[in-house]
């Protein structure tokens, strides 16, 4: 049997570890430093299974029922 | 999308964007006309932004509050999906809120793989494997004090409804309770000879005996098979999402449980921030109560932004507020100020909660901005 992706299952959104760059461009817009973000723990099977290490920040772009798509961020703790 | 030219220029929510580029179709408006359209909508839209310094915590907990008190009060049980009993109003939405570990009333959804969603056998066969199968449901167990022996006599009938063969028993018993067993196949019968002479061993093998698992997952008591339009799908009692994941024949992207500690474990955090949203709507809705989803959400965000799971509580959310002042108004006033005392610790006054206690000014709404005035400047 194929190996199970969790990423694959309707309740977990689309994961993604960001770039350096792309972690500046956004907390200059938020005006906020890396700490002020919500959390994940590098142990999460999703954080792990894209290969997170603890410092990256994960781009979370959800489904969300009143605007269609968001998108979120989180810190690798 | 044919005005997502305009309408990509404006900072506009995906869902917003789409209504107004749906309605600009309808009417099939002119370029020129359009943008102007798109700039009253957008002007429209930043007055129905929530402005900064809203207390949008305190009206969450009143919106989801209010309605919260027309809810059935006590544990209310109900036949609904497939005759399973589930919690359901008040009790469920506070299990929802105190992230139990284990709620009263676990619950999966299984959708099945494409292979097997359609052919009712093959639906059977899967849901053979799940249904925890104790010794009891395929045979009799007589105990014979005499000889010390425990005679399992083997039903045919409920052994082909569970398609479990005589060898596959056989071999569950001996690996389960690590001892040879004498086997009798003509008379489809399995004998466990007791070595040591002594009641209180036969009786703790029998107890042994009982209480294991022939076959499928032990947490799972019972499973329900339902047709719902061209598919099979499971309902089960009881919850164990990691190894019904693992199954064969289960589409495990579509494979659900009611269990959100469970979710967050096996799915991670963002799944379980989802699941939280899902079972408090759907909690809500049962109940024929209309509460908007933002407010489910931020809850969902406040329990879910520390990486873990944390409970509205005492526990949670409320016990790790770090002022003394303000977890003092929550709950164990006496205990908090004495640990606190003890401690020697210092209330900076920061937060809402504790300049109200001590009278003053609290940063929300316009008293959240400080104004500065430079006196004799030009202009």
């Amino acid at each position: 049997m194929s190996k199970i992706r969790l990423q694959d299952h309707i309740l977990v959104p689309k994961h993604e570890v960001m770039s350096e760059e792309e972690v500046e461009k956004v907390l200059n817009i938020l005006k906020i430093n890396k700490e002020q973000l919500p959390k994940i723990k590098a142990e999460d099977p999703i954080a792990k299974e894209i290969g997170a290490k603890v410092g990256d920040i994960i781009r979370i772009e959800r489904e969300s029922p009143t605007s269609g798509k968001s998108t979120a961020y989180r810190l690798v703790v | 999308m044919k005005y997502a030219d305009i309408l990509n220029k404006y900072p506009f929510p995906q869902k917003v964007k789409e209504e107004i580029n749906s309605e600009l179709e309808k009417f099939n408006v002119k370029k020129t006309q359009a943008r102007k359209i798109v700039e009253r909508c957008f002007q429209a839209y930043l007055q129905n932004l929530i402005e900064p310094g809203e207390p949008a915590g305190i009206v969450a907990a009143q919106s989801i509050g209010e309605p919260g008190t027309q809810m059935t009060m006590r544990t209310f049980h109900y036949a609904g999906v497939a005759e399973i009993d589930v919690t359901l109003g008040l009790p469920r939405l506070i299990e929802i809120m105190d992230v139990r570990k284990n709620p009263s009333t676990p619950m999966m959804t299984i959708r099945l793989a494409e292979d097997y969603a359609k052919d009712r056998e093959k639906a059977r066969e899967v849901a053979n494997r799940i249904e925890a199968t104790y010794i009891l449901d395929i045979a009799e167990v007589v105990t014979d004090i005499r000889n010390m022996q425990i005679i399992i006599k083997l039903d045919r009938v409920a052994m082909e409804r569970k398609q479990i063969s005589f060898e596959e028993v056989k071999k569950k018993i001996e690996k389960g309770l690590k001892e040879s067993v004498l086997e009798d196949e003509e008379k489809m019968e399995i004998i466990i000879q007791i070595k040591e002479p002594s009641y209180k061993t036969l009786l703790s093998t029998y107890e042994k005996l009982r209480k294991m698992v022939i076959m499928g997952i032990k947490e799972i008591r019972r499973v329900i098979i339902r047709k719902e339009e061209d598919e099979y799908i499971l309902y089960t009692e009881g919850s164990n999402l990691k190894k019904v994941m693992k199954m064969k024949g289960v589409d495990f992207t579509r494979t659900i449980t009611n269990n959100i500690y469970e979710i967050y474990e096996v799915l991670g955090i963002e799944a379980a921030r989802n699941a939280i949203i899902r079972e408090a709507k759907s909690t809500l809705e049962e109940q024929g109560l209309e509460v908007d989803d933002r407010h489910i959400m931020l809850v969902a965000d406040a329990m879910t932004s520390g990486g873990e799971l944390r409970q509205i509580g005492r526990h949670g959310v409320a016990g790790e507020k770090q002022s003394i002042l303000a977890r003092a108004a929550f709950e164990m006033t006496v205990n908090n100020l004495l640990d606190a005392a003890v401690r020697g610790d210092v209330d900076r006054l920061s937060g809402i909660t504790e300049n109200i206690i001590v009278g003053q000014p609290i940063k929300l709404g316009t008293g959240d901005v400080e104004l500065i005035s430079k006196i004799g400047s030009k202009k």
